[in-house]
This record gives structure tokens, sequence and C-alpha cells, in this order.
């Protein structure tokens, strides 16, 4: 009965090569269940880009913009509180925002105010440590939590502070400033969050 | 890398002495008879497609809403804008019916080679019971869609309990959880379709291949191979008609596997609604209480018990005969062990009378599946004219559902007073390929 | 003849015969129910569905919802830039991804037809592609209908005959009526041509179905391509499984 030779070499080789072909339709076949957890059509439509009017946003003011379930501010800056911007420079841990925070904007939001227009500064209100929603504190006066306070955005969850250009402090746990989404002006009182400039033109 | 491995197993070994053991018992050391033919591919297939399931059906999960409100809506979300939602749901579509075509013929597998027979009979009672509880799931998956087909097949299979006579209307009620099949049912229905069933469906799974390792496996001759002679190539004490599960059966079981996926695939990607009997038109229609579809009928693995309640009429004031008359259907193919009396297990070896009756069973199942689906309704017409449909159908209906119970009753007078002649049961299993 | 073939002979053919009636049959009496004409609708044509989609925005979405159809995907699928669907085709100021609501508002909708005409997503998974079809090339002028039409496929339907300048005017020669019977339609005549050909209106109709087809299920225009790539993929393992198989099984006798 055992007496005829298996071929031991031919039955590794098709054992592997059945193996490993089956192994590859398996790992295709999870490839459709992986991607069923990327956003859904109606996601991607949710999160679409948004326009939203900028005619009845006060000098001082501040909007926040659903865009992609994210808050967006959309702040109407002062010529005062822009003036403050240079004067805490030396406070911030990445104030021409192009060292660890060089890819927290689009290329032409990349200057001191941050934005495409000085006045207008639109950012993405969530705090770059763990993602809460920061408080919009814009009153240039002492607070419990920084004597010299020049206006800007606090983060309760773990105090992390930043400018009124949305600029992280040095000292807090948060490590880049806050991200400033694409957008563009459609014209002088409507922006659009979600398309850069050129795209758009 | 084989030193790795080795050294693994005896860290597992160590501390769970008993696994190592467990596996070589259910595979490489449990011993399965050499003759296999084709119609032992299904169990392996019935355990695939419950993988599939399971994991298809934790993935719909994710995305599908369990409200009346909502589920319509949601299923056409998983359709068009979830990423590949779509084939998810038609593998789990065309999973379930496939389940039932699987199941289907393993079970007509074993009552062809008497795989029921002692000392198997609890082998098949778990099976039975496998049966019984499939259905259920899968008629709880089928309201999930909440089409207008779900509503009001929910509706009708919910009422077959109105049909038992003082607590009927109040067990109803119970069931939905409302007047009619609505958010209560379908929320309830849900937690059991994806929970509850299928926990218990694997449990009873285990069982059932436990209980088949303990007495071995029937095959095609219906020879104990265990009674047999001892001694083959791999062990001098094992039956020498045994091979080891392990390797031989899980690459033979690799090549069904393989051609079933064929199948299953080509259904999911060229014909996935099977022209209408997998995934039925009505069911494009969100459920409407007011309206119930023109042809109300149970998808087509339910038609023939279906067909059992429409042919039996109800009499002493209450409908409970048809529904009994369908459980009792099932009931009977529980019983199934208790009834054969016969002296050999296979068809091989069988009398004349019983294979006619087998094969009377085989078409009488088909037949009344063919009067649950409305086939005869259609065809009746277009054979016979301008005749009276429900006495030509109910006729042929009634026929049939006589010939699905005769043949246990025949079954048991043919083995009971001994009527049936049997050839000689070899002594070793006759062949393999 | 080996036993297995045998087997073969006597059991497995019988039952894939059985199931092969049962389905045949079934797709059969599905063809010829109600005598409904063939669509000979092809979801793959793109122009076909391009032509479809402009009928249906141009004469059904006054009233008639897809809801469950993204502008967006319209485009991708159909081959259109998103400027020519939101101009061609998006008549309700709705966003490129919104899907495709029609603006009837429901209550009036219901004043006015006495319901609220249906969505039409999954119009043709419902009630199949020869049932729309035949649905479009049916209407009939009906002086006794309160909208002034009638349908032999769908009688006393609701719905006016919005294609009518299209097609033209139908009416029906009716059979005589059996006493205790209420008089059955014969034939529809074109009493009065319209914009189009019956030749031509046969074909808007093709395309509009098609459009239809494709909205009740987007996929279709696609899955066949992955189809056959699984097909052969699981060919090429069934057939290593089987030379795997035969080499183990060279141990057995």
């Amino acid at each position: 009965m055992a007496n005829e030779v298996v071929d031991h070499g031919r039955r590794r080789f098709l054992t592997a090569t059945t193996a490993v072909v089956g192994g590859l339709g398996i790992v295709s076949a999870a490839v459709p269940f992986i991607k069923s957890w990327e956003p859904s059509a109606r996601a991607k439509a949710a999160g679409a880009p948004v326009t939203q009017s900028l005619a009845k946003i006060e000098a001082g003011q501040m909007l926040a913009v659903s865009w992609r379930s994210l808050p967006v501010f959309v702040i109407n800056r002062t010529p005062a509180q822009l003036a403050t911007l240079p004067a805490v420079d030396s406070r911030l841990v990445d104030p021409k925002s192009d060292g660890a925070s060089a890819a927290q904007q689009p290329k032409y939001a990349q200057n001191e105010t941050r934005s495409i227009k000085p006045e207008w500064l639109v950012i993405v209100g969530i705090c770059t440590h763990l993602g809460c929603v920061p408080n919009f504190v814009p009153e240039i006066k002492p607070e419990p939590f920084d004597p010299n306070w020049k206006g800007g955005f606090y983060c309760p969850c773990h105090h992390s502070r930043y400018d009124l250009a949305g600029r992280v402090f040095s000292g807090v746990p948060a490590p880049k400033n806050l991200e400033v989404p694409p957008y563009h002006f459609i014209d002088d009182k409507t922006i659009q969050i979600g398309v850069d400039p050129k795209e758009a033109g | 890398m084989a030193n790795v491995f080795t050294n693994i197993g005896d860290w597992v070994t160590e501390r769970a002495p008993n696994m190592m053991p467990a596996y070589r018992k259910h595979m490489t050391e449990y011993y399965a008879p050499k003759n296999f033919n084709l119609w032992y591919y299904f169990g392996s297939l019935a355990l695939l497609v419950l993988v599939n399931q399971i994991v298809t059906g934790i993935f719909l999960t994710m995305n599908y809403n369990p409200s009346a409100a909502g589920a319509f809506d949601s299923v056409q979300y998983i359709m068009r804008d979830v990423e590949w939602g779509w084939l998810i749901r038609y593998m789990h579509s065309t999973g379930a019916s496939l389940f039932f075509v699987v199941v289907f013929l393993h079970m007509f597998r074993g009552m062809m080679y008497g795989s029921y027979k002692k000392p198997r009979e609890l082998v098949w009672l778990l099976g039975m019971l496998i049966f019984l509880v499939l259905m259920a799931e899968a008629f709880m998956g089928y309201v999930l869609p909440w089409g207008n087909m779900s509503f009001w097949g929910a509706k009708v299979i919910v009422s077959l309990f109105g049909t038992i006579p003082v607590i009927g209307g109040q067990l109803v009620e119970w069931i939905m959880g409302d007047f009619l099949p609505a958010d209560a049912t379908l929320n309830r229905f849900f937690a059991l379709h994806v929970i509850a069933l299928p926990i218990v469906l694997l449990l009873l799974v285990v069982l059932h291949i436990a209980a088949l390792h303990e007495v071995g496996s029937n095959n095609p001759d219906g020879v104990e191979i265990k009674k047999g002679p001892k001694g083959n190539r791999w062990d001098a004490l094992k039956p020498a008609d045994g091979i080891p599960f392990h390797p031989y059966y899980t690459v033979k079981d690799l090549v069904g596997v393989g051609f079933f996926l064929l199948i299953a695939a080509f259904i999911i990607f060229f014909a996935p609604t099977f022209g209408g009997w997998f995934l039925e038109h009505d069911n494009s229609i969100m459920a409407n209480n007011l309206v119930t579809p023109a042809e109300i009928k149970p998808v087509w693995y339910f038609t023939p018990f279906y067909a059992i309640v429409r042919m039996i009429p109800s009499f002493a004031g209450t409908a409970v005969w048809g529904v009994l008359a369908m459980f009792g259907a099932i009931a009977v193919l529980f019983l199934l062990p208790w009834f054969d009396r016969g002296k050999v297990k296979s068809i091989r070896h069988r009398g004349t009378g019983y294979k006619v009756a087998l094969g009377l069973f085989v078409l009488s199942f088909f037949g009344l599946g063919a009067v649950g689906a409305g086939i005869t309704a259609e065809v009746i017409p277009e054979w016979f004219g301008d005749v009276d449909l429900t006495t030509y159908e109910n006729a042929f209906g009634r026929l049939m559902t006589l010939i699905y119970f005769g043949f246990f009753a025949f079954l048991w007078a043919y083995t009971h007073f001994g009527w049936e002649k049997t050839k000689p049961v070899p002594e070793r299993v006759t062949t393999h390929d | 003849m080996t036993k297995r073939q045998l087997l073969m002979k006597r059991y497995i053919f019988p039952v894939a015969l059985a199931f092969g009636l049962i389905v045949g049959s079934a797709s059969a009496q599905a063809a010829e129910e109600g005598g409904l004409l063939p669509a000979g609708t092809n979801v793959q044509d793109q122009a076909s569905l391009q032509r479809g989609a402009k009928l249906f925005f141009n004469y059904c979405v006054g009233c008639h919802s897809l809801k469950y159809m993204r502008y967006s995907r319209i485009a991708s699928d159909l081959g259109l830039s998103e400027q020519e669907v939101m101009q061609n085709l998006n008549f309700t100021g709705a966003r490129f991804e919104d899907p495709v609501v029609s603006h009837m508002p429901a209550d009036l909708a219901t004043k006015w037809f006495g319901k609220a005409p249906p969505d039409l997503s999954l119009e043709v998974s419902a009630k199949t592609a020869d049932w729309v079809y035949t649905y479009l090339n049916t209407f009939y002028l009906d002086p006794h209908s309160p909208v002034g039409w009638n349908n032999t496929t769908l009688p006393n339907a609701a719905m006016p005959f919005p294609l009518w300048e299209l097609q033209g005017m139908q009416t029906a020669e009716m059979k005589p009526a059996k006493p205790g019977e209420d008089p059955a339609v014969e034939k529809l005549v074109l009493s009065q041509p319209g914009k189009l050909t019956p030749a031509q209106y046969q074909q808007a109709t093709r395309d509009l179905t098609s459009f239809l087809e494709y909205a009740s299920e987007p996929v279709a225009l696609e899955r066949h391509h992955y189809g056959i790539w699984v097909l052969l993929f699981l060919a090429f393992f069934t057939l290593l499984a089987a030379m795997l198989k035969k080499e183990y099984w060279k141990d057995v006798h």
C-alpha cells in the first residue's frame, strides 16, 4: 500500500501555490470590506464646499460654520486686533508658520495674519492637542489664564492658548497652530470653504 | 521558522494540554470513509456560507438602520452611497438563498444514504434543529429591508400563530409588539437576526459536528467503517477504509469551494436578483400597510411549506390545521430515524419501493414549491385553458401534500412489516475517485 | 460507465433540470405577463442613457423624484461634466451633490392627482423594464377619466400623459362589451401624430426606460467588469485546488 513514491517537492509546491493564491483571494475579498469604511457618498456630499456670506459679521465678531462636520470659525478682525499679532510673536512656537506648523495652512494663508485678506480669519476650530473646540476670547485684557492676554483662542480642555491668527503660544500642550482650511472669496462679501482660490478660478 | 511554531505549540500545550489533541481529533486523526462522492461537499459548503453570512452581515449592520422610517432608505444607502456596499449586500442576499440550496441538498444526501439512521440519530436531530433555526433566521432577515414583501411576509407568517385557538390573537400582538408589523417588530427581529439566532446557530453547528465526529461519518455505501477491518497507512488501529480528514478531505472540499464560489460569484455579479427569485420585485417598493402586493408569496425556499398551509382547508371554525400541517411537515423530518426501520442505510442497497418513494417525495417537494411560488397558477390556465384554477390547483397541491406525508407513512409500513427486499451490503466500501 | 457517472445521471441531472425548469418558466412567464412589450433596453449604452436622462429631466422631474440618485453620480456614470448636468438637467437649484428631488409639494400633488406622484428611483426594480416601457406606450384619450387620459397597462392611472406632444394622441377601439362587463380595449390607434414618428417615439421611451433601469441599480453599469475578473480568478484557484487534490489523493487506494 505504501510502496509508491510520493513526490514531496510537487506536493509542497502545489500546497504553497494554492495557499498563496487562496490567500491573495482572501486579501482581495477583504478590500471591499475595508473600503466600505471610507466616507460614503452621503458623507462626502455633506462635506461638499460650503458658501458663507460675510455681510452680517460685524468687526470683532465670530461666526462658526459647519464644514465636513468641523466647526470653521470665520472672524472679522479689527485693526486693533490685527495690531496685536506682531506684538506676541516672541511668545509663540512658530510665529511665521514655517516650522512645525508649515502644513497647517494653504500657501496663500502662510503669512503674519494667516489669511487671504488681513481682516478675515478663516480657521478650523479644533485644538491641535486633542481635538477640543477652543473658546474665542477676543478682548485685550488680563485673563485668569494669561495676565498679558492680547485676545485669541483658549482651549478649555488642557489650557492651550492661541493668538488671534490661531498661532499657538509656547509652553502649552498644543504643538501646532490651528488649521486654516482651503477657502476663497467668491466676491467681497462671500467666501466658499473647501475650495482653493486657483481651483475656483 | 519551524522551530518558532514548535515552541509556540509547546507553550500552548503546557497551558492547555487538550488543545492540540482536539485539533488532531477533528482534523488529522478524524478518519472519514474514503468513498465520499459529490453529495458530501454540501456540509462544508454550508459552513462556508454561514461564515459568509456572518461576515457580510456584520458589515451590513454598520450602515443598516433598523427603524420603520429608515430601514428601506438605509438599504438603498448601502446599495448606492456606501463604497462597495452593493457587493456586501448582494453577497448576503445571494448567500441566503444559496444557504438553502446547499442545506436542502445536504439533507437530501442524508436521506438518500441513510445518514440519519442509528447510530447517527443525534447528528440528524441537531441538523434538523439547525434547519429550524435557519428558517427563523432567514425569515427575520427577510423582513429587515422593509420592502412591501418584507412587510406582508412578516404579517402573514406572524398571523400563522394567530390560528392557534384561544391565545392566537394575543400571541400575534405579542410577537409584533404592535397591531401590525411596525418599528417594534423590526427592532426585535433585527436583534434576533443579528445576535440571538446566529449564536444559537453557531452553537448547534458545533454540536452537530461534535456529534458526527463521535460516531464517524456515514458514506454512500452505508458501510460502518469502524466495524470493518482495521489498519491503514496512517494508523494500524484505525479503520482500513478511513482516511484522515486533513489533508485529504480538506483539499477535496477546497475544489468544491472553488466550484461553488464560481456559481455564487456568477449570481452576485451577473444576476443578483436571479430573475426576481433571490430579490423580489415587490420588495423594491417600501412597506405599505394599505396595499398588499398583487402576488403575495414567500421567498422561494419557504414555498413548499407555505403551499401546505394553503392546501389544507379550515374546518371546525379554525384555520389551525394548515399551520399544524406545515409544522408537521418539518416535524416528520425530525422523526425520520424512527419512521425508517430499514435494515440497510444506503439507497444503493435498498428495495425498489424505497427508491420510488424517495423519488416521489422529491417530486412532491418541487410540486409544492411550484404551488407556493405561484407557478401552477400560471401554468394551469396555459395547459388546460379556461378552467377553475382553484379546483385544479388544490387537486394538484393536495396530491403533493399527500405524497409528502405519504412518504413517511409508507416508509414506516414498508420497513416495519418487512416488505423491503434489500441487497446485500458489502463488508468494505466500494468506490472512491 | 463508472458508478459515479451513473449517480450523476441518476440524481444530479434531474435536480438541475428541475431547477432550470422553474427558473426558465418563471422568466418566460414574466416576459409574456399581461402582454408586455419587450423594452429592449441596454444600460451599457451610454448615449441612450444620456438621451433618457434628458427626457426624464424635461418631462418627469416636475412631479417625480429620484431621491436615491445624486446629480453627481448621474454625471460620473453617464460621462457628463458637472457643468452639463447643472445647466441641462438640474432645474431646481439643488447642489451638484444633492439627490434628485422634485420641487412639487406633496400636499398639492395629492390635491391635484389624488395621490403624490411616486418616487421613480426603484420603478424598474419594482415593475420591470418591460412594464415601464409598455406603460409609456399605452396611454390613450379617455373622456371618462378625470385627467382625460387612461392607460391599458395601468387602468385608471392617476397620471395625465406628459409625453403626448412627442407621441401624439392615441384613442382606443373597444371590443363589443359582453353583457354585465365593462367594455375592454381592443387596440390603440394613433389618431393624431405627435412631433416624433412612432419609431422615434419608441426609441425615446426605450431611452427613458433605460435611464430609469440604470437609476434602479446604478452599479449595474460596473458590476460585470469586476465579475469577469472574479470568475477568472476563481477558475484558476479551482484548477489549482483540483491539482492539489489529485496529488494528495494519490495516497488513497
